[in-house]
């Protein structure tokens, strides 16, 4: 999958149309939908018309003047990215006339622009200096004496581009993109004429503007007027291999531009089906951690974590590591063990791991990170529509009317889906947002929410419910749908408990703070106003009804025949890249890849055939119940692959005593993380740059992960579970991930028609695919549910334990921001953390003036849980009553005052939630005293493992 | 296992099938519930517990719990 650097640019976005359009160009017949530009239309036949200021990616502007055509029985010069093709026309792209006027045009433009080609960055891969070789133009007759702007001043503040107004040609790709693309209009064209400059906001720098370094009108610049820094320091790239982002749950498809084994820049490739050229700084920019000197690239052990860190060859460490796991189960079951699948790893390698739990190990004790984020979205979308992920394609928000954003940031947790659905909505269609804090959607750049239901936190379910209760007792559902489509005993007995008076919007409204004529408000425009599509993120999960909330979701778009078509549907904002894939693999204790449950005998018999050994038919422990065990002493050993519980985990304190207790951690991952710090074994992990692969983003869409460069621990993350398996007495042999792929291939069967080879050929694939869907399937339950028929439960508002009093009066929930990701382990390793260098405590000015808080000041959050000290933001998207903080630097402790409150059918921690009190203090909590003493200790052992390699 | 967190998990997948009107299925569906989702540990844990009266449990969760299945065939 090695390819060449440039892609070829038709010139103007693709038209959809059943009317085709016949036409010749220069003698040659060519076909094209209707609607579609003469200048792509030539582009398709194979005829290069010059261009500058037109891309395939953004709406023609037609401002250069360079694309002029002769059409016959038209007077004049046309330009051709603007003029759409009709039927019977005749053009001609070149001709004497033609030539001298491009030639003018080209030579007005090389006058007011450096002549610097040589030694200039874009070198070899410039519109400009293609257009003027295309044109062929000799000589500049007006000088380069007059007025021009080469000595404009250089822009460097971005971390990763840089912006020369001396070589700008004012083709407005760049503003076009930063409004059409990314939406976020932060690029305008100053003054008129000559004087006619690109400025980001109101002549500010790029780093002080509404710029989010999404890089797509850096991507769009014809010229190296907006250039990757990386381009600058290390030159044009000389091949390309596409890959997938690490990040998050939108699953960009990348060419990884390199030079060598280097990395020079990473592009968003046009035809990924997720992200379609789109990108955000995080994927496009953040990707320097791979290389960055925190990697650890040699296995370690310890006998205890007092102990320093000696250096072992991974022989060493693997046979130490099977040996403790071995002695463990010997001495205190089998089920004392168990292990950790990671979202951030490819399906491969996480298909793995859970084998090597359930066939290595013989128990069932294997669970993931969803566990703390979207296991309610598998629970309650299994239980309601019968399959475990969301329905529809990225693409389908596009058909959407209304928008229904339910606790989740779009623009900031999956920013180019948030592009996506901002362009949306600046073609009309309408939108509701469900959340605590006013989200930049609620009221941003040529977006506006039609109704924000701002509720206080926790009370999700009875806003569902009352939505769901208007639309039942005003008689606004899709009776006919219902009737056909979904259980009618089941409907029967949900529509008698959402017609209770106690679910309607009045009774709730004193529960919920959102007033009763807002939720009548929304759930007319959703039922009525054509297309509704529910979004929905974190806000929903992670709460103690978070699979109450994901049942309700479903059951109002089943109420309103929202679901089975595209526009439509339920879709859960997955958080990590491989969420949906890790769960997927069977990452979850109680059930078998493809969902099936382990008391299944007749699933069981199929992967005990395959597997070679006998599988244990009971559930295993989930995290949370891991721990508890290892507390109690019941458990004892862990391999945990690419994640951070330490961290990410609620009640840190908690989650350490519990590894503390254990006598073998075992780490697989980049960095020494916070869980590392507790481990005895430590194996190097590889970056999803140094391996094959593939990650399910949250459409379903299995896309291929790329090897770019040499693993730099010597071993991909899936060669060391196989070594560990082996080790333990269980063989494995494969010989590459595609045989992985072929094995889950084999045993899933929602996954029959899914290989490597088929990847390639398609790009990406949704599951199901398989005899009945041989491409995948963009939408699920068209004509029927997975389950057969749609199931309503009944979803009782039950209010969560963790209650604000006098002691603890406010409520603290936790989210995400943009530029840093997660646990922040990759992106606090990059200049992202130039915009967020440190998580704040957001908190409203009421709140803050009745405490005596100003802002940037220390403020002490002390929970049930424990307490920890940040500095205060003070700011209006709070409402009164809310504080707010990120959780992406580990000194922050957010995760000190989260309860060990937890979804009642999935243990889903309730990080949304937590009452709080927040007083100005002076100096860091106790927690993060000790956490610093431990944190310098655990660095101190791992330096002394340097000074003995010296 | 701590049973103060089993017997808190217990009650929490009682409550959301109070609004059940059926009580034999509400028995049933929670019951189920912890049979599909907890370990053999963790079931043994909690049969042990209502044997010896259930103390913490709600009426609902106390009564389900007896429906629930105790592995058989688990080596663990
Ligand atoms: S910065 Fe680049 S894209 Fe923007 S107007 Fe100038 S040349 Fe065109
Ligand atoms: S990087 Fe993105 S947000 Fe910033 S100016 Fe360019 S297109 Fe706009
Ligand atoms: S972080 Fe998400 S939105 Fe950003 S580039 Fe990666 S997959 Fe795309
Ligand atoms: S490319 Fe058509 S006017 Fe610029």
């Amino acid at each position: 999958m090695i390819q060449t650097i440039r892609w070829k640019d038709l010139g103007t976005p693709a038209r959809v149309s059943e009317k085709t359009v016949d036409l010749e160009v220069d003698g040659i017949a060519v076909t094209v939908p209707d609607g579609t530009s003469v200048l792509r239309a030539a582009a398709e036949a194979g005829i290069s018309i010059p261009k500058l200021c037109a891309t395939d990616s953004l709406e023609p502007f037609g401002s250069c003047r360079l694309c002029l055509v002769e059409i016959e029985g038209r007077k004049g010069y046309p330009a051709s990215c603007t003029t759409p093709v009709t039927e019977g026309m005749v053009v001609h792209t070149q001709t004497t006339a033609l030539a001298k006027i491009r030639r003018g045009v080209m030579e007005l433009y090389i006058s007011d622009h450096p002549l610097d080609c040589l030694t200039c960055s874009a070198n070899g891969n410039c519109e400009l200096q293609d257009m003027a070789g295309a044109v062929g133009l000799r000589e500049v007759r007006y000088g380069y004496d007059g007025e021009n702007h080469l000595k404009a001043e250089k822009d460097t503040s971005n971390p990763y581009f840089t912006f020369d107004p001396a070589k700008c040609i004012v083709c407005s790709r760049c503003v076009r993109a930063c409004e059409e693309t990314q939406g976020t209009f932060a690029l305008t064209i100053d003054g008129r004429g000559f004087a006619s400059m690109v400025s980001p906001g109101q002549k500010q720098d790029f780093m002080d503007s509404e710029c989010v370094s999404c890089g797509a009108c850096v991507q769009a610049c014809p010229t190296a007027t907006l250039m990757e820094k990386s381009v600058i320091d290390m030159g044009q790239p000389e091949h390309s291999v596409v890959t997938t982002c690490a990040y998050c749950g939108v699953g960009c498809s990348f060419r990884a531009e390199m030079k060598g084994n280097e990395i020079v820049r990473m592009v968003p490739d046009q035809n990924g089906q997720a992200n379609r050229g789109h990108s955000c700084v995080k994927g496009r920019f953040a990707f320097g951690y791979a290389k960055h000197p925190d990697r650890i690239t040699t296995p370690m052990i310890r006998a205890k974590i007092t102990d320093p860190w000696k250096e072992v060859s991974w022989d060493e460490a693997i046979s130490h590591a099977a040996s403790e796991f071995k002695r463990i189960q010997s001495q205190h079951g089998r089920g004392a063990v168990g292990g950790i699948t990671s979202s951030r790893c490819t399906n491969e390698e996480t298909y793995l791991v859970q084998k090597l739990v359930r066939a290595a190990f013989g128990n069932n004790n294997v669970d993931t990170c969803a566990r703390v984020c979207h296991s309610p979205t598998g629970y309650g979308l299994k239980a309601t529509l019968g399959e475990s992920a969301g329905t529809q394609s990225f693409d389908s928000v596009m058909k959407s009317d209304v928008v229904v954003v339910i606790g989740a940031n779009p623009t900031d947790g999956h920013p180019v889906f948030g592009s996506r659905l901002k362009r949306r909505l600046r073609e009309g269609a309408q939108l509701i947002v469900v959340d605590p804090r006013s989200i930049d959607l609620v009221d941003g750049p040529h977006v506006k929410a039609a109704f924000h239901l701002k509720l206080r936190p926790g009370t999700n379910v009875a806003v569902v419910n009352s939505l769901a209760h208007v639309i039942i007792t005003e008689g606004l559902e899709n009776a006919a749908f219902v009737a056909e489509r979904c259980d009618t005993k089941e409907y029967a007995k949900w529509r008698a408990f959402i017609s209770e008076d106690r679910n309607s919007p009045e009774a709730l409204e004193e529960i919920t703070g959102v007033p009763a004529a807002m939720v009548r408000g929304a759930a007319r425009l959703y039922a009525q106003g054509g297309n509704g599509a529910i979004y929905y993120g974190l806000g929903v999960t992670e709460h103690s009804q978070g699979s109450t909330m994901v049942m309700g979701i479903a059951n109002l778009a089943m109420a309103t025949g929202n679901i089975g078509r595209e526009g439509v549907g339920v879709n859960p904002l997955r958080g990590q890249n491989n969420v949906q894939g890790s769960c997927d693999m069977g990452s979850f204790p109680h059930e078998l890849p493809g969902y099936r449950h382990v008391s299944d005998s007749i699933t069981r018999g199929l992967f005990e055939n395959a597997w070679g050994v006998k599988l244990e038919p009971e559930p295993g422990l989930r995290i949370p119940n891991m721990l508890d065990a290892a507390i109690d002493g019941s458990f004892r050993g862990i391999y945990i692959q690419g994640e951070d519980i330490a961290q990410s985990d609620p009640d840190t304190q908690h989650v350490t005593a519990a590894l503390e207790a254990m006598e073998c951690v075992v780490v697989q991952d980049l960095f020494l993380n916070e869980t590392a710090k507790y481990a005895h074994v430590f194996l190097p992990g590889s970056s999803f740059l140094e391996k094959n692969g593939t990650f399910t983003n949250a459409e379903r869409r299995i896309s291929p992960v790329r090897k770019v460069m040499p693993a730099l621990g010597g071993k991909e993350d899936w060669e060391a579970t196989v070594a560990l398996a082996n080790a333990l007495g269980y063989p494995m042999h494969y010989k590459h991930p595609s045989e992985i792929m072929d094995e889950i291939a084999r045993l899933t069967p929602t996954f029959t028609g899914v290989s490597f080879a088929r990847l390639d050929e398609l790009g990406s694939i949704q599951w199901p695919c398989n005899e009945q869907a041989p491409d995948g399937t963009p939408t699920m339950h068209i004509d029927e549910f997975v389950r057969g028929k749609g199931r309503f439960v009944i979803t009782e508002y039950v209010p969560t334990e963790e209650r604000t009093s006098r002691k603890f009066p406010l409520i603290l929930t936790t989210g995400r921001i943009l530029s840093q990701y997660n646990v922040g382990a990759q992106t606090r390793r990059t200049a992202n953390s130039m915009w967020h260098d440190e998580d704040r405590l957001e908190i409203h000015p009421s709140d803050a003036e009745l405490r005596g808080i100003q802002e940037g000041q220390w403020v002490g959050i002390r929970s049930r849980a424990g307490e920890t000290v940040l500095r205060a933001r003070i700011t209006e998207r709070m409402q009164p009553g809310v504080v707010y903080t990120t959780f992406h630097f580990p000194e922050s402790g957010a995760n000190v005052i989260t309860t060990d409150n937890s979804d009642w059918a999935t243990n889903c921690p309730e990080y949304k939630v937590t009452a709080v009190q927040v007083e100005p203090v002076t100096q860091p909590s106790e927690w993060q005293q000790r956490f610093k003493r431990f944190s310098e200790e655990q660095a101190e052992l791992l330096a002394k493992r340097e000074a003995a390699r010296a | 296992m701590d049973i103060k967190r089993l017997v808190g998990m217990a009650n929490d997948i009682a409550r959301f099938y109070t609004a059940e009107p059926d009580h034999e299925v509400a028995l049933d569906e929670i019951a189920g519930h912890i049979t599909r989702f907890w370990d053999p540990r963790m079931r043994r844990a909690l049969a042990d517990h209502v044997a010896g009266g259930g103390e913490g449990l709600s009426d609902l969760a106390r009564e389900a719990a007896k429906r629930v299945k105790l592995p058989v065939g688990s080596v663990l």
